[in-house]
């Protein structure tokens, strides 16, 4: 059984690395819209995937976030992507599987994936 | 909604809006009386007697972005299809109780769905707010209490990688115990 006292072990781990996590200006922000519309249109599995892989990964340099409504229900899930210094990417009607490819393709390679985005989508 | 535990991320997020620092989760099953009661019941700014009259109407809401706000009525559309019950009971200052009963046995239930999802994102997302979140089927249960993990984490925040994980794990292993190794049907 999993027991409090392992996270002393992740606490003892989390010291000896350098966490720069916060202070770094080149953090790259995902945010995933957890409104009603976004939970709704199956928004759960997709930061769960967000999350899951980037600490799979280890992208120390990634912040996973929810947001609210930001009116584009019909779209949803949507996810934004900040990257420092670069345009903001929305991409629309994500879902698990999508979502590994954009940390794949977007976060770790910074290719963005133009075809999941809201601009591709509503042609 | 497909599952009660996205009701729940729903209802957990006026919590967030209403700057409450801990929210308490508990979802207690009674098999011999076929019910299933969630509450949450955080320590937010709280609602008057005329806001709370207001949560249930759909076109009542406090964002700007829509003029809709379906979180609190499909909540409790999802209890009251069963022929259970909803309640809300706040005041300024003192924080908010949402409580709904479900009739397990009956043919509208909507799934539990996955809870432990639903609890570990929360935590993910907002590693600044405590949570104490029961899980309870008759007279066995279990508990994550985010005040007990930071007294071992120290100054590790709960939105670490490897925290998410533990807590993942921990919240699994728990529940397959709860229910003896097998899912219950009704439920899950």
């Amino acid at each position: 059984m999993k027991s409090l006292a392992e996270l002393q072990a992740i606490r003892d781990k989390a010291r000896t690395q350098l966490n720069i996590r916060n202070e770094n200006e080149n953090n790259i922000r995902v945010l995933v819209g957890m409104a009603t519309c976004g939970i709704a249109a199956g928004a759960r599995p997709v930061l769960n995937a967000f999350v899951e892989e980037c600490a799979k990964r280890g992208l120390e340099n990634v912040t996973v976030t929810q947001t609210g409504c930001i009116g584009i229900c019909q779209y949803e899930p949507v996810v934004e992507v900040v990257v420092p210094g670069e345009e903001k990417v929305t991409y629309v009607k994500m879902d698990a599987e999508k979502a590994l490819k954009v940390v794949n393709d977007h976060l770790v390679n910074r290719n963005v994936v133009t075809e999941y985005t809201i601009g591709k989508y509503s042609e | 909604m497909r599952e009660l535990s996205l009701n729940i991320m729903d209802i957990a997020q006026n919590s967030v809006r209403a700057e409450a620092s801990e929210l308490a989760i508990r979802c207690v099953e009674d098999t011999a009386a076929h019910t299933l009661t969630i509450e949450l019941e955080d320590n937010g700014k709280g609602m008057s007697e005329e806001q709370i009259a207001c949560v249930t109407d759909p076109f009542f809401t406090t964002r700007t972005t829509r003029k809709v706000g379906l979180g609190v009525p499909l909540f409790k559309m999802a209890a009251e299809q069963t022929g259970g019950s909803f309640r809300i009971t706040s005041a300024p200052g003192k924080g908010t109780l949402t409580a709904a009963v479900f009739n397990t046995d009956n043919v509208d239930m909507t799934p539990l769905g996955n809870i432990n999802a639903t609890v570990g994102l929360l935590i993910n997302a907002n590693p600044d707010m405590d949570f104490v979140f029961e899980r309870r089927i008759d007279d066995k249960s279990f508990t994550l209490d985010t005040k007990q993990m930071r007294e071992m984490l120290g100054d590790v925040p709960l939105n670490n990688p490897d925290v998410a994980l533990w807590i993942s794990s921990y919240l699994e292993e728990n529940e397959n115990d709860l229910f003896g190794g097998i899912t219950n049907e009704i439920i899950s």
